[in-house]
């Protein structure tokens, strides 16, 4: 008879159920990436993946099917992982028996006030009238102070031990060897940390309170009519055991209508970004009446979905008064006709009408919180399993400290592949001098960003040794190594910070003056003039208040700042405004500097100006030496550096 | 927070009279939801009377009336049940159509919106109001039947109450106001904290996003530390706004469970008196505490109902902005373009944005029918603007651009689009198969589609991917680098075999080898007048002759030899000498 209580997650949609708003998942986005397969010579403002198609994270991004009953072993592992789960856990499990138990107390008044203070042999005793009333009403509202100590116990527990969980899957993530990481993949992982850990957290508010509260209402009510007469449990449970699977039904067919909502959703919002983003070429084009007509189909199609989905969740919502209907009538007769053979009375027949009511909401929210568990425990599986991968690359205590100065670099056949992927770089031996300046070029998935990624130590060899400034990259502390050797990605990546903050990351404990210093040593201080508040102004997230050229010279500030004898610079493929890449170039030339620098060339007229060019084809050196040296050798760089010159200079 | 209330109601009003019939669905089943609750607990009230009482006395009822009553319970709890169907599945019927019918109403004003407008309006905004503020706007209409059905409900109670017993009823008068404003109270208390935890959800994503975006600077920087410590403040910002919130809900969901038990609980006090004078009989105070029952939980529906008014509200007014957007110029049946070649003219042209900015003050020049032209000029000195005033994208504000002696504003705008095609720096791919990115109406066959694909240099990346032509563009497809995504943009405008092609800075993230080529190529298999904005000496190179674009003007027009004379045109293009080289050295 009593509707569904609303659920305390969603308290703005009256009747609506939780499910009824869809959210979007952002990790379902897959990618087919054409990867080392593309053609020759292709370029672009994306970041190539010269990485092959090995996944070093597969196990971390795989979406493991839900296994039935990996629940238990979940939740051991999660025990493991956060034990202050279970810090106070008695206490707050008896308070909740508490307040479930506290819930019997009205019907139980009415029996007993019926019963005993009305209908007894003495007729009306109004002295126990006061009392019954008075204990009754005493018992309300002690369950009212369980049900608040419990709630808010439960999250307190629940959400230090989140935010505890999310810093450390955080922290964790940074850890791991992500030289590969690409957009998906990154996507992947910040769901681990975002949305799902949050749907661990709407289970914590919600489905928790839920499982221990609800089996033990439905518990002490069947036990209260037991106590009244065995009989009357039996109709009861007899009468509600077919709710059960018509409930479970409807729920899996709304959860699956749901999904198809969601992805319908999804078309509305691609169908409208066509008519946002593509504004421009829909216009000069002439596409509006079939953009407007996609976009319509698109409507019609999220409508007919959402009024499908629709049906079950009535279905679901008209439950409980079918079957309340169905328990109240089924007690009454049962009363009426057998109550006096099974040793009842008027007011506990009365008493039963108001205690089946009780049990029909929990029943129907157990239904509803069985999935929202399952989704729970699918995303705390995909956080654990990201806390269990050990990082690949782990850095020495104490380690060796690099020398002050240009630095060499040595690399004895070394060979890479992603776990369990084809080998990326093969056998690479070479020797550079510390202080030269050294160009590698290559193909899209030659393997030439994975070395300079090696030379970082963002993932380390699988075979050989690589060597810096005399010391096994391996050997060295991650400070001397962060300090003394630096890369510059291609898109000058900034923090939503200041400016001066950003380049500040270079070296911890720089003073803005050594800032401005490293700016005037690339000759940028104009530069930072023209910026609206100097050094103060915010570079907005990921720094997109600046150009992407801007962005770059912050870079080259902040590795300035830092002085490193091994500079790594990923150059850019994107168009820069003249102006910003005359400034770029110089400043370029002005932190290479008395550096050893090693530049992943895009653009050949690098190569011309560096003393050593490598050419990388198939994850190997093919060819190597000065630039007059290749051209002359008339081999494969001679071809690349023809193709060019041909179309730019020779007219 | 009157005007709100009529505003909002008049919003509601507005949604729900475009679907009258579904409406009327939802408030009859409302009604009959209310008539059945008030109804179930008379009948309980009833069958407490006549069967149950006299059950344990030495006269009880006969199993046929029995069987009567608890078939009437039943009835009423099929009753309620479909009364319940019916009303929610009418009034989502109800706000799904009104929602369906608002985006696409948004989506028309979006395709048919001027080009200023959707340049003005960030696109997060714009996808908003097709979104978020449609939600936002019809939000109310679900708990609308609802309310008023509750409404109905107490009506229905204090009549069956007072019907009863005067006494009972002034307990249902202090009971359900105080259960309205506790309900009140909580909304209000809760409503900021709510907003708090939903902005610290959103700080913790944005870090994460960031950071993990950044992991290459993060790693190389060694800022893990760092990172660890930002995430952990919001992460503990948003636990602490989180128990915020549960301490709210701690105290006021148990006291709103609570205010009807005690409510019943008063009743039973009173009651018993009552029943004792013999006022009222002990099935009547049954049905009074029945009824308490019952209505605690539809008394708060209308709290929800309150609170999503003043939302509603501001989200229609969102909208009605949208609404109010006039489309661009109609398009008109113009004048249709001679056969052949055709050249480009522009007369005395200028244009300035709406704030005042003069991008061109009389610009003239003439490119003839078959030639190449590159249009050089320093960053915001209007290439683009220059370029979208061919294509209809702008009008001039003085002047005149005319395509083989037509002025644009006089063309048909089909024959327009048919003869020109320009290409953006920026592209725009659809979520459809490569082939459909190509030719955007079906109406060419795959060969031709395959040809221009060559042309763009697009072809070889396209034949290596599994599903070549067919494969799909976008999130749950390919992703295709910059330089790659401009060279399908390409091929969509080589498809439609141009007379006139308009390259704005079209190949920038194209590799200079590939873009070469291309140019190349395009020179050699299309008979098309091209303009071409150049960033790249090499794409300079190619052209016929130079555009120099200086202070809104053609400032000069020539060989890229003889522009280098001009101090102004040889510092632009000694800066796209990309590599720093002195320029002479460049040349040869």
């Amino acid at each position: 008879m009593t509707p569904t209580d609303p659920t305390p997650d969603d308290l703005s949609h009256g009747d609506m159920a939780a499910v009824s708003r869809p959210g979007r998942r952002d990790d379902d986005v897959a990618t087919i990436d054409p990867g080392p397969a593309g053609p020759a010579g292709q370029s672009g403002t994306g970041q190539p993946h010269d990485t092959g198609d090995a996944d070093p994270l597969a196990e971390v991004l795989g979406e493991t099917p839900d296994e039935p009953g990996g629940a238990i072993s979940v939740l051991r592992r999660a025990l493991g992982a956060s034990p202050q789960l279970v810090r106070g856990i008695r206490t707050t499990v008896g308070l909740a028996l508490l307040s479930a138990g506290g819930k019997v107390a009205v019907p139980v008044l009415i029996q007993q006030v019926l019963d005993r203070g009305l209908l007894g042999p003495d007729g009306f005793r109004p002295g126990f009238v006061w009392s019954a009333v008075g204990i009754a009403a005493v018992v309300v509202l002690g369950v009212m102070v369980a049900s608040r100590a419990t709630y808010v116990r439960l999250v307190a527990i629940a959400e230090s031990t989140l935010a505890d969980l999310r810093e450390r899957t955080f922290a964790h993530i940074h850890r791991l060897s992500i030289a590969d990481l690409d957009e998906t993949r990154r996507g992947v992982l910040t769901s681990r940390v975002t949305s799902d850990i949050e749907t661990i957290a709407r289970f914590a508010q919600w489905g928790a309170v839920a499982w221990i509260v609800n089996p033990v209402v439905i518990v002490v009510v069947l036990g209260v009519l037991a106590l009244y007469a065995w009989q009357l449990t039996v109709v009861v449970v007899a009468v509600l055991v077919p709710m059960l699977p018509a409930l479970r039904y409807l729920q899996r067919r709304q959860l699956a209508a749901y999904d198809r909502v969601r992805t319908q959703v999804g078309e509305t919002l691609t169908a409208v970004s066509e008519a946002v983003m593509g504004a421009p070429v829909v216009r000069a084009y002439g596409l509006a009446q079939r953009t407007e007509g996609r976009l319509g189909a698109a409507i019609d199609r999220q409508y007919r979905a959402e009024t499908r989905a629709l049906r079950f969740v009535t279905g679901i919502f008209s439950m409980s008064d079918l079957f309340g209907g169905l328990v109240v009538g089924a007690v009454v007769f049962a009363g009426v006709t057998w109550g006096a053979s099974w040793g009842l009375d008027a007011g506990s027949v009365v008493a039963s009408i108001f205690l089946v009511t009780l049990i029909i909401g929990p029943i129907t929210e157990l239904n509803e919180v069985l999935d929202q568990t399952q989704t729970a425990v699918a995303g705390w599986r995909k956080v654990l399993d990201v806390l269990d991968t050990p990082p690949e690359v782990v850095d020495p205590e104490p380690g060796v400290e690099l020398a002050r100065g240009a630095l060499s670099v040595e690399a004895v056949g070394v060979g890479f592949a992603y776990r369990g992927g084809p080998p990326v770089l093969v056998d690479i031996g070479l020797h550079i001098a510390s202080g030269t300046s050294v160009a590698v070029v290559g193909e899209t998935g030659s393997g030439k960003t994975t070395f300079a990624k090696l030379l970082v130590r963002l993932a380390d060899p699988t075979t050989g040794e690589l060597r810096i400034g005399g010391a096994p990259l391996g050997d060295v502390a991650a400070d001397s190594r962060r300090a003394r050797i630096r890369m510059v990605p291609q898109d000058g990546f900034l923090f939503d910070l200041t400016v001066g903050e950003n380049v500040r990351l270079g070296r911890p404990g720089a003073s803005d003056s050594d800032v401005l210093a490293a700016f005037d040593a690339l000759d940028l201080q104009w530069w930072v003039d023209r910026l609206p508040a100097g050094l103060d102004t915010p570079a907005g997230e990921r720094g997109e208040q600046l150009s992407v050229g801007e962005r770059q010279l912050v870079a080259l500030a902040r590795a300035q700042l830092a002085d490193p004898g091994l500079l790594i610079l990923d150059e850019a493929t994107s168009a820069v405004d003249p102006e910003t890449e005359q400034a770029l170039t110089s400043a370029l030339v002005r932190l290479a500097e008395g550096r050893t620098t090693l530049s992943v060339a895009h653009r050949l007229s690098t190569a011309e100006r560096a003393e050593l060019i490598l050419v990388f084809d198939g994850g190997r050196i093919v060819e190597r030496g000065a630039h007059h040296e290749l051209v002359a050798a008339d081999g494969r760089y001679a071809e690349l550096y023809r193709s060019w010159l041909g179309s730019t200079r020779d007219r | 927070m009157e005007a709100v209330f009529t505003r909002g109601l008049r919003t509601v009003w507005r949604h729900v009279r475009d679907e009258p019939v579904t409406f009327t669905l939802a408030l009859i089943g409302a009604s009959i939801h209310a008539a059945g609750v008030v109804a179930t607990a008379w009948a309980i009230g009833r069958v407490t009377d006549e069967l149950i009482l006299p059950a344990f006395t030495t006269e009880p009822a006969t199993a046929r009336a029995a069987l009567g009553g608890a078939l009437l319970l039943v009835g009423l709890g099929v009753l309620r049940a479909s009364s319940i169907l019916l009303r929610r599945y009418s009034a989502g019927v109800t706000s799904f159509r009104v929602r369906a019918r608002l985006r696409r109403q948004v989506g028309h004003t979006l395709v048919h919106a001027p080009l200023e407008y959707h340049r003005d309006t960030p696109a997060g905004q714009l996808l908003a109001h097709a979104d978020a503020d449609v939600q936002a706007s019809t939000e109310v209409l679900d708990p609308v039947p609802f309310s008023i059905g509750v409404v109905l409900l107490i009506g229905f109670s204090l009549a069956s109450l007072l019907a009863v017993d005067p006494v009972l009823t002034a307990v249902a008068l202090v009971l359900f106001p105080a259960l309205a404003v506790l309900n009140r109270i909580y909304t209000d208390r809760v409503h900021g904290p709510v907003a708090e935890v939903q902005e610290r959800i959103g700080r913790v994503s944005r870090i994460a996003h960031e950071s993990f975006d950044g992991a290459l600077v993060v790693k190389t920087l060694g800022l893990a530390d760092h990172e660890r410590d930002r995430m952990a403040t919001a992460a503990d910002s948003l636990r602490e706004a989180r128990v915020r919130v549960g301490r709210i809900r701690g105290t006021f969901e148990p006291a709103i469970d609570a205010l009807p038990n005690l409510g019943i609980i008063v009743l039973a006090l009173v009651g018993a008196w009552r029943i004792d004078s013999g006022a009222i009989e002990i099935g009547q105070l049954v049905q009074a505490m029945a009824l308490f029952g019952l209505l605690a939980f539809p008394v708060r529906i209308v709290g929800f109902f309150l609170q999503e008014l003043p939302r509603s509200v501001v989200a229609t007014e969102r909208l009605d902005r949208v609404f109010a957007v006039p489309p661009g110029p109609p398009e008109g049946v113009g004048v249709g373009l001679p056969d052949g070649p055709v050249g480009l003219r522009f007369d005395d042209v200028a244009f300035s944005w709406p704030d005042g900015t003069a991008v061109l003050a009389g610009a003239t020049f003439e490119v003839a029918p078959g030639e190449i032209v590159a249009l050089v000029g320093a960053t915001g000195a209007g290439k683009t603007t220059l370029c979208e005033l061919v294509v209809r994208l702008l009008d001039p504000d003085r002047g005149t651009v005319s395509i083989a002696g037509v002025d644009v504003a006089d063309l048909d705008p089909a024959a327009l689009r048919e003869a020109v095609a320009l290409v953006f720096q920026e592209t725009f791919l659809f979520a459809d198969p490569l082939r459909t990115n190509i030719d955007l109406n079906d109406t060419v066959d795959l060969q031709a589609v395959q040809a221009a694909a060559r042309t763009a240099h697009a072809a070889g990346f396209i034949e290596a991917v599994t599903d070549g032509y067919d494969a799909l563009v976008g999130e749950r497809g390919l992703t295709l680098s910059g330089g790659q995504r401009q060279r399908v943009a390409l091929a969509r405008a080589l498809v439609r075999q141009p007379r006139l092609l308009l390259l704005d800075d079209a190949t920038s993230a194209v590799d200079p080898v590939v873009e070469a080529a291309i140019l190349a190529d395009l020179r050699r298999e299309l008979a098309a007048t091209t303009l071409v904005v150049a960033h790249r000496l090499s794409t300079i190179r190619l052209a016929d002759r130079v555009l120099f674009l200086d202070g809104g003007r053609i400032a000069a027009s020539g060989r890229h030899e003889e522009l280098l004379a001009l101090p102004a045109y040889e510092r632009i293009v000694a800066a796209y000498e990309r590599d720093g080289l002195p320029s002479g050295e460049a040349r040869p």
